[in-house]
């Protein structure tokens, strides 16, 4: 080796990996060993209790009916959490704005929702029709300000409906649904926003963008990497809660089918496997995307060759080279 | 509407509390069309929230602003004042371009997205316009190479030049800059500079703060010394910092330079 000089470049040395003996953990296998004699019990039991009745099990967990109310679970989770997400944000905002009406009616707004088991707001929703047994539209407190001007009874409705025609149990459970996952989104949306550098709509306002399109443009895109994930557990979580649905009743819904198959038949605990198997489907389903849609949101801003494609995109939208090297 | 009589910037006795912090205490700065006017102060002078009063991101508690001979944030009828809707506060702001000590890009825009966001969403210039108005300014701040990259591929020295873009992309009146190399490594100072040297033999009329003292001998037109909310001492760059009055200024000078 030659005598480093100030002048020159350090070179680096080789070394040799080193060889030492791993720590033993003996913990581990008597873990494993606890394990393997519990998992071996219970699959001994799934073959050998016959109040599982596999066969009967099989034969109607695939029943039109039955796939039926599956579409149904999906489809009210699709629109429950659309809903709820859309009116979480409207709700953040009105949380976040300077206007102390809206920002005192949407604190009310999610207390509420957030105190109210969704069991006992779905119930409470399938007897509506018990308040208002028809629902009309028309000037409010019509009857009192035809009082003031001397009209006795007046009744300025133009429209009316009988709830039960309305409000079928589908629309009930989705509305009962989204008006809870509203106030549970709104605090994701509201922690979102939050976390965006206040600077950032500063920056907007000051090249002269409404709040509003500030909010749009600048603000809510940098929130959905804190709001994204989340709401991913909440979308799991409705579909979970949609077998609430059997309290308001909704039949088109796969636990009622489950449960009501169940019933008729005096096979219910089969029945109820049957809907955990189901459930742990779709759930498992949905936490597939859920990985793939965390790990695009992790990596974050910055990826030279994305915004390249986006670029190029946009200058072949109006015709344009990009001048771009 | 021009009003080429008046100064680009004219502040009255402006008044601003946060809370029991009186942060600036009567303030009359007169800033004439294409000048260059360079703010310094130790930190907590008001400098800053001078300049976020001057495009209202702060509501000023007395006094008035003028920017091109309109009053900033409220309309005067008579002797009453009205306070302006928002979205003729964003109007005026629009003619009043800002950069932030922390540069404040758009992380989820490229920058040629960041340079071309206010003109196409609020002056609705169509892509195609904003498009090579915004590949221009930023060749001229030096980074059309760099237009397709995000701010966090950027180092410190382009981000705040991409700022510079972006807000000459509106085509403002004038230019506020809040302290624009505090946040940078020495070494990327001098780009940024540039840039603002440029700006401002182009004509361009900007309020700097900053702690630059070479800058504000070079391009500085006049030089306003703040300190405890008040404009200690104000006059031609050259002659205050060589010869400066008062004794505040004296002694923060003798610490800067």
């Amino acid at each position: 080796m030659s005598e480093p000089t100030p002048s020159a470049t350090p070179v680096p040395r080789q070394a040799d990996p080193i060889k030492a003996v791993p720590v033993r953990h003996p913990g581990r296998w008597v873990a494993i060993a606890v394990i393997a004699v519990l998992a071996a019990m219970f699959v001994h039991m799934l073959f050998t209790n016959k109040a599982f009745n596999w066969p009967f099990m099989f034969e109607n967990m695939f029943r039109p009916p039955v796939i039926k109310g599956l579409w149904g679970t999906v489809s009210i989770t699709v629109l429950a959490m659309i809903i709820g997400v859309l009116l979480g944000i409207v709700v953040a905002v009105c949380r976040l704005s300077e206007n102390p009406i809206l920002r005192g009616a949407s604190w009310v707004y999610t207390w509420f929702f957030r105190a109210v088991p969704r069991l006992v707001l779905l119930t409470v929703m399938g007897n509506l029709g018990l308040l208002w047994p028809r629902l009309e539209i028309g000037v409010p407190f019509d009857v009192y300000i035809g009082k003031l001007f001397g009209v006795e009874d007046a009744n300025w409705r133009f429209l009316g409906f009988t709830t039960r025609d309305i409000l079928s149990g589908f629309a009930v459970g989705v509305l009962g649904l989204a008006l809870s996952e509203a106030a549970y989104m709104a605090e994701i949306v509201r922690a979102g926003m939050l976390s965006v550098d206040p600077g950032q709509e500063e920056a907007a306002t000051a090249l002269g963008m409404s709040r509003g399109k500030a909010l749009r443009r600048v603000v809510l895109p940098q929130a959905m990497r804190v709001i994204i994930p989340p709401t991913g557990n909440e979308t799991i979580a409705m579909l979970k809660d949609t077998s609430l649905l059997i309290a308001v009743p909704v039949t088109a819904e796969l636990f009622f089918q489950l449960d009501a198959i169940g019933k008729r038949t005096f096979q219910i605990f089969p029945m109820y496997v049957a809907a955990i198997l189901w459930y742990l489907f779709l759930v498992s389903i949905l936490l597939v995307g859920q990985y793939f849609l965390e790990r695009r949101f992790a990596r974050g801003y910055g990826r030279s060759g994305a915004a390249k494609l986006k670029l190029e995109g946009l200058a072949a939208e109006h015709g344009g080279k990009p001048e771009l090297p | 509407m021009t009003h080429s009589a008046e100064p680009m910037v004219r502040t009255e006795n402006v008044h601003k509390s946060f809370g029991h912090v009186q942060v600036l205490r009567g303030i009359d700065v007169t800033v004439p069309r294409g000048n260059v006017c360079v703010v310094l102060g130790p930190s907590g002078s008001g400098k800053s929230t001078l300049l976020r009063c001057i495009n209202h991101l702060e509501k000023i508690d007395s006094g008035r602003i003028w920017v091109d001979g309109n009053l900033i944030g409220y309309r005067q009828k008579g002797d009453k004042l009205y306070e302006l809707h928002d979205k003729d506060v964003a109007a005026q702001r629009r003619e009043i371009g800002m950069v932030f000590q922390r540069f404040n890009l758009f992380p989820h825009m490229c920058a040629l997205e960041n340079v071309v966001e206010a003109p196409t969403q609020v002056k609705g210039q169509t892509k195609a316009q904003a498009w090579r108005r915004g590949m221009e300014l930023l060749s001229r701040v030096g980074l059309a190479d760099k237009a397709g990259n995000y701010p966090s591929q950027l180092s410190g020295g382009q981000q705040q030049r991409v700022a510079i873009a972006r807000a000459l992309a509106m085509d403002p009146k004038l230019m506020l800059f809040d302290e624009p190399t505090s946040a940078l490594d020495p070494e990327l100072v001098g780009d940024v500079l540039d840039a603002m040297k440029d700006l401002a033999r182009s004509g361009m009329t900007m309020v700097v703060v900053t702690h630059e003292i070479g800058f504000a001998r070079e391009v500085g037109d006049q030089l306003i010394f703040m300190d405890g909310g008040v404009v200690v001492e104000s006059g031609h760059p050259r002659e205050v910092l060589t010869n400066p009055q008062h004794p505040r200024t004296r002694d923060f000078l003798s610490k800067v330079l």
